[in-house]
């Protein structure tokens, strides 16, 4: 437990030594502000709630989670520090969970951030705090589901620009699996358990759940289990082209 | 003690490590040599635990890498090819991270860090970040991380690599004054290291230990050995000495050079040839500026092993 904290203390102290962790803090504070302000209508809806906000975060992560997952282990191959890193005392699995640990809280950190669109509508109305706060957990979960997948995409390519690519394509899938249109697409021929099935697959599905303030344990349960299975694929992807 | 055992490395149909055993104790500085692609790094790296061996074992102190490889890790400082380290981070930092993964107390870390910034020379560089560091700073942190918990086992592959000659010195002064109680094994392809350093050199070719001897044997194998040159006036006649030399007992053949006016004459087996030589360049008072008995060439006996290896 010990090491997993000193990996993931050291990692995070690396995004904040480099421009990307302003760059990425800002960036996404802005768009998330924008799109919650102009696309959301949320003053226009008239309603106190943060519906507007949180229904950007899946297509907001679409995009920004790669760009800080891609660096997670293609740098580390890339200059060739994964030789020392593996050569400590240190289990894989700590080293995985270390470095994932570490992308999660940034991203933590990040989200805390908008904290100021919190109290604006606590400002404005008397909004119900207990959805607004299962909706922020399943945003962090959520995140963590799309970090542990770029995690392990990034430990099968060097190149970070094509972790990058392929991240977002297998996010999208996970994302898009849950879009109305795209259940609408099977629901003409498919039977009904099918397209259940692959609603259930979905990030949105589960997030939107989540989003409306139902902490449902089955919704926590998913996302855990996305997150454990990807960082599990990690490690073996890692143990085999730790060296290539 | 460490131990390698039939030690193997696949690499699809590539053979870079070719089943290769050896034991290294306390005390011995192993210079493991060989052409690039022979397997040096393969095998430092199966040692260290970062590659696993298709077939074979290694035992580091009784820990077998493959079944106890954080007990096995502890025990080992690791030098990888290049000194890879963590670019963003400055000396101080990267060498406090490594402390406390490797578990070391406040006390000891303290006491550890001043002991290697202080060995290595890092004080000026300690804020700066690495990859802002020379090659030849960047090779000494790495260094500084592997010895910082004082293993008893030591695995550094090219140690003094991207070190300018005075930098070379030092490090070969402090792989020596811990060379009395720890295992340390090093790879390199500069053979005066070997000379300088070691108490023991492996070479390997093609996956495949070809030699495994003191650096003074290896010498001894040396055609070199115990030969005589002799560099004369460029005025004299070189072939008339040469002729005389012929006759002399003891000699076997002889090599003239004339760019450089040099002389070798080879000693048959078990010959000594110094006493005959320079006897006669007094009698016949030749022009000599410089009269040289040869211990053997590392270099040629390496390229002799390695080639023939190579075409066997």
């Amino acid at each position: 437990m010990n090491t997993i904290k000193i990996i993931a203390a050291r990692e995070l102290r690396g995004y904040f030594a480099t421009p990307l962790a302003y760059v990425f803090i800002v960036l996404f504070l802005a768009l998330i502000g924008f799109l919650t302000f102009s696309l959301g209508g949320f003053y226009d809806r008239g309603q106190a709630d943060l519906m507007p906000f949180f229904s950007f975060h899946p297509w907001l992560y679409l995009i920004l989670i790669p760009a800080i997952s891609m660096r997670l282990w293609a740098e580390e191959r890339k200059s060739g520090s994964i030789e020392l890193l593996m050569t400590l005392p240190v289990t894989m699995f700590e080293a995985v969970l270390g470095k994932f640990l570490a992308a999660w809280s940034f991203t933590a950190v990040a989200l805390t951030l908008t904290f100021p669109i919190w109290i604006t509508v606590n400002y404005l109305g008397e909004p119900d705090n207990g959805v607004i706060f299962a909706a922020y957990i399943g945003s962090l979960l959520m995140a963590g589901a799309f970090l542990a997948i770029g995690a392990c995409i990034s430990a099968a390519n060097r190149n970070q620009v094509v972790a990058f690519i392929i991240t977002i394509v297998i996010c999208f899938i996970f994302l898009l699996s849950g879009f109305q249109p795209v259940l609408d697409f099977f629901s003409g021929w498919a039977p009904q358990p099918m397209i259940d099935a692959i609603a259930s697959l979905s990030f949105l599905t589960h997030f939107n759940a989540l989003s409306k303030g139902v902490l449902d344990l089955r919704d926590i349960v998913y996302f855990l289990l996305v997150i454990g299975a990807w960082l599990y694929a990690n490690t073996i992807i890692l143990d085999m082209k730790k060296a290539d | 003690m460490i131990r390698a055992d039939e030690l193997s490395k696949h690499y699809g149909s590539l053979v870079a490590v070719d089943g290769i055993s050896f034991q290294v104790q306390p005390g011995e500085v192993l210079g493991f040599l060989g052409p690039n692609g022979a397997g040096k790094s393969t095998t430092m790296r199966m040692f260290a635990g970062f590659v696993p061996p298709t077939s074979g074992s290694v035992e580091i102190c009784g820990y077998s890498i493959e079944k106890q490889p954080t007990e096995a890790k502890r025990l080992i400082g690791y030098l990888p090819e290049g000194a890879p380290s963590y670019g963003e981070m400055t000396p101080r930092s990267f060498l406090h991270f490594i402390a406390r993964i490797r578990g070391l107390s406040r006390r000891k870390t303290a006491e550890r860090n001043e002991d290697v910034i202080d060995r290595l020379s890092l004080a000026p560089v300690l804020d700066q970040s690495i990859e802002t560091l020379s090659k030849g700073f960047k090779r000494r942190v790495g260094i500084a991380q592997a010895i910082l918990h004082d293993p008893p086992v030591l695995i550094m592959d090219e140690p003094t690599d991207g070190l300018d000659p005075n930098q070379k010195h030092e490090v070969r002064q402090l792989i020596q004054s811990m060379a009395t109680d720890k295992i340390i094994v090093i790879s390199t392809h500069i053979l005066e290291e070997v000379d300088a350093v070691c108490n023991r050199a492996i070479i390997i070719s093609q996956g495949r230990i070809v030699a495994d001897e003191t650096p003074a044997t290896l010498l001894n194998r040396s055609r070199f050995h115990n030969a005589v040159t002799l560099k004369l006036d460029c005025k004299t006649d070189l072939d008339h000495i040469t002729q005389q030399l012929q006759d002399l007992s003891g000699v076997e053949h002889i090599e003239v050079s004339d760019k450089t006016c040099t002389i070798t004459a080879f000693p048959g087996p078990d010959a000594s040839i110094l006493k005959g030589i320079s006897d006669l360049a007094a009698i016949k008072n030749w022009p000599i500026k410089q009269l040289k008995l040869e211990s053997g060439r590392l270099d040629e006996v390496f390229r002799t092993i390695t080639t023939a290896d190579g075409a066997a």
